[in-house]
């Protein structure tokens, strides 16, 4: 055999014909020109097919011709006359008996079809379940700490520091740049409005409230959310399908200890530096555009940041944070150990600690205002 | 390759691979004749896979020549290289069968992609694959994480078979296999290769394996292929990396009677 280029092989050929009352085969009867041999025995299906087959001609036959060739004698022992199959190699006629048995053993099966009510049923069955198998997991958490209150000793200081710096640390940046756009943002629409009163001054009290009490608490308490109660869920949902999880409860080791209580105390520790760190950013971006569009000056703003913002407001958007970081990590927890099965498991919990983390984080936010209005505060 | 000898399918020429500073091969030479069953073997950390790899277009060595059906790759363009994958199949060591899809569109994939057939026929020829790989047609219509190891092979198998190549790379076919799963793999290799005219490659570490399936053996050691041959031939050599095979207790228990 010569080098030859594969493009420049030639290409396989086979050919059906019907001569003297035989349906004449050959060539290559592989999965490459099995499409086309199809066609063609369409077309003369439409005539009559003889009942005799010359098969002298096929000089290769793989599993695809095969049952083409299987699916043929078939269909001509089902319209009547019994076919005759002439000259196959014994290789071939192997191969074509293997797939003839095969066949026969076959029960064709149909993937089941499911009704759109048994899929809303299995759907809210489902959210219930994991409804159960959260507020669970969320006693474990509640009895675990307490006893680790009880135990300092045993807090795992270690990865508590490590995941300290992962999630406060880390996100610094990241947290910083939106808040400083956000209070630009805020004061850039803010002062289009206030201009026309000549009320320039109170953009200090729109931006300081606004960020303080609301936008930086619930943006820094997302960004995180995304940020690392995705890598939460990830990194649990991945040690869950290698077994990890299995390995550390087999060892003596709580999952729990490990992997759930010094997340859940770093975030409860580090999102509420976060968000004043996000305050501090967001007012510094309301003044710089102030300065800029209405030529208000740093000392004025403080000023009037001063007399317009309450230690009582700026409490409340503090103190909201732990609860978002209580949620963050306990949706991104849970999530990562309800992983089972492989790889695409993990994505998809993955996803769903974020939405789940983020609606939830709302909801408390609205609980949170309808409680301090209701509460006068 | 003018020789008498029956045509080389795969040809590796002093193949060299490098990670960073660590040489794992170091001028590899191997040939693969057509038909053929070749067992490689080689202790952990030999560079089994890698060369596998390299074979297989996944990797390209760092020196050295590969040719796959007698073209050589190196200079191969990537429609060329397509056109090579569609003649050889892999079986990769964890199965690798996509976790989204059920076991029989697995199989369907390479015929979905590179065929015309209509899908009532790929359907079929889908299950026909599954079948001769040894598993039922109820297996076809389940998610990959709920086969056990030896039907995760199986199905793996299947779907490398798929469009009847007339090579096979099987990485590590047995390995994390019962005894009796095995023995059936290897059973389900000799009788493909009897009906398909297959050439196969395998990676392997099961003794039986090499005996009961393997036509050849090359042994991977000390950054080269060592030794290449049968068995009884190899079992007559003094290489260290060639005598774990045949001396221990598990060597001994593998080694079938009058050898």
């Amino acid at each position: 055999m010569s080098e030859t280029d594969p493009a420049a092989r030639a290409v396989p050929v086979a050919t059906v014909a019907i001569e003297d009352d035989r349906l004449v085969l050959g060539g290559d009867w592989t999965v490459v020109t099995a499409a086309g041999i199809r066609r063609e025995l369409a077309r003369l299906e439409a005539g009559k097919l003889p009942a005799v087959i010359d098969a002298r001609g096929i000089r290769r036959l793989d599993t695809a011709g095969a049952l083409v060739l299987e699916r043929l004698c078939s269909g001509l022992a089902r319209g009547g006359g019994e076919p005759t199959l002439l000259g196959l190699q014994p290789l071939q006629a192997e191969l074509l008996a293997r797939v003839r048995e095969l066949r026969a053993g076959r029960s064709p099966l149909r993937v089941p079809g499911v009704s759109p009510l048994v899929l809303l049923g299995q759907g809210l069955l489902d959210g219930l379940v994991e409804l159960q198998s959260l507020v669970h997991f969320l006693g474990e958490i509640t009895l675990r700490m307490g006893w680790l209150m009880l135990h300092p000793g045993r807090i795992r200081w270690r990865a508590l520091f490590t995941d300290l710096y992962e999630a406060g640390v880390g996100a610094v940046g990241i947290v910083g740049l939106i808040s400083f756009l956000m209070g630009i943002v805020i004061a850039y629409q803010g002062a289009v409005q206030l201009r026309v009163y000549g009320a320039n001054i109170y953009v200090a009290d729109l931006v300081g409230l606004s960020m303080v009490r609301e936008l930086s608490p619930l943006l820094t308490a997302i960004i995180v959310a995304g940020r690392t109660g995705s890598a939460y869920a990830a990194q649990i949902g991945t040690m869950q399908v290698t077994e990890e999880v299995a390995a550390l409860k087999t060892i003596g080791i709580l999952p729990l200890d490990v992997l759930v209580l010094p997340k859940l105390l770093s975030l409860f520790i580090a999102l509420p530096l976060l968000v004043i760190f996000a305050d501090v950013l967001g007012v510094l971006g309301g003044m710089v555009m102030s300065k800029v569009i209405l030529g208000l000056g740093f000392e004025p703003f403080l000023n009037r940041l001063h007399e317009a913002l309450s230690l009582r407001s700026y409490l409340i958007g503090v103190l909201k944070s732990p609860i978002f970081a209580l949620i963050i990590a306990v949706v991104g927890c849970f999530q990562g150990f309800c992983v089972q099965g492989g790889a695409e498991a993990v994505g998809r919990h993955t996803t769903l600690s974020v939405v789940q983390s983020i609606f939830l984080v709302i909801i408390a936010d609205a609980a949170f205002s309808i409680l301090f209005s209701w509460l006068g505060i | 390759m003018g020789e008498n000898d029956s045509e080389i399918l795969v040809e590796l020429e002093g193949v060299v691979t490098r990670f960073g500073d660590v040489v794992v091969h170091e001028g590899v030479d191997l040939s693969v004749r057509r038909g053929e069953i070749l067992a490689l073997v080689g202790g952990s950390g030999s560079g089994k896979t890698t060369l596998l790899q390299e074979m297989v277009l996944l990797r390209t060595p760092d020196a050295g020549r590969v040719r796959l059906f007698g073209t050589d790759v190196e200079h191969l363009d990537e429609k060329g290289r397509m056109a090579l994958r569609r003649r050889f199949g892999v079986l990769f060591q964890q199965g690798a069968l996509f976790s989204s899809m059920r076991i029989r569109d697995n199989v369907a994939v390479p015929l979905r992609e590179h065929t015309r057939l209509d899908p009532a026929f790929i359907g079929e020829l889908a299950d026909l694959k599954l079948m001769q790989a040894g598993l039922d047609v109820a297996a076809g219509l389940k998610y990959p994480r709920e086969l056990s190891g030896g039907m995760i092979k199986r199905a793996s198998l299947a779907r490398a078979m798929a469009l009847d190549p007339e090579l096979l790379f099987l990485d590590e076919p047995t390995s994390g296999l019962d005894p009796v799963s095995a023995g059936a793999f290897d059973e389900l290799v000799l009788r493909l290769r009897r009906w398909m005219g297959l050439t196969l490659v395998m990676v392997t570490h099961d003794l039986d394996s090499m005996w009961r399936v393997a036509d050849r053996v090359a042994v991977l050691g000390d950054r080269r292929i060592v030794a290449v041959g049968r068995m009884e031939e190899l079992s007559r050599m003094d290489h260290p990396a060639v005598r774990v095979y045949f001396e221990g207790p598990r060597a001994r228990a593998a080694r079938p009677a009058g050898t």
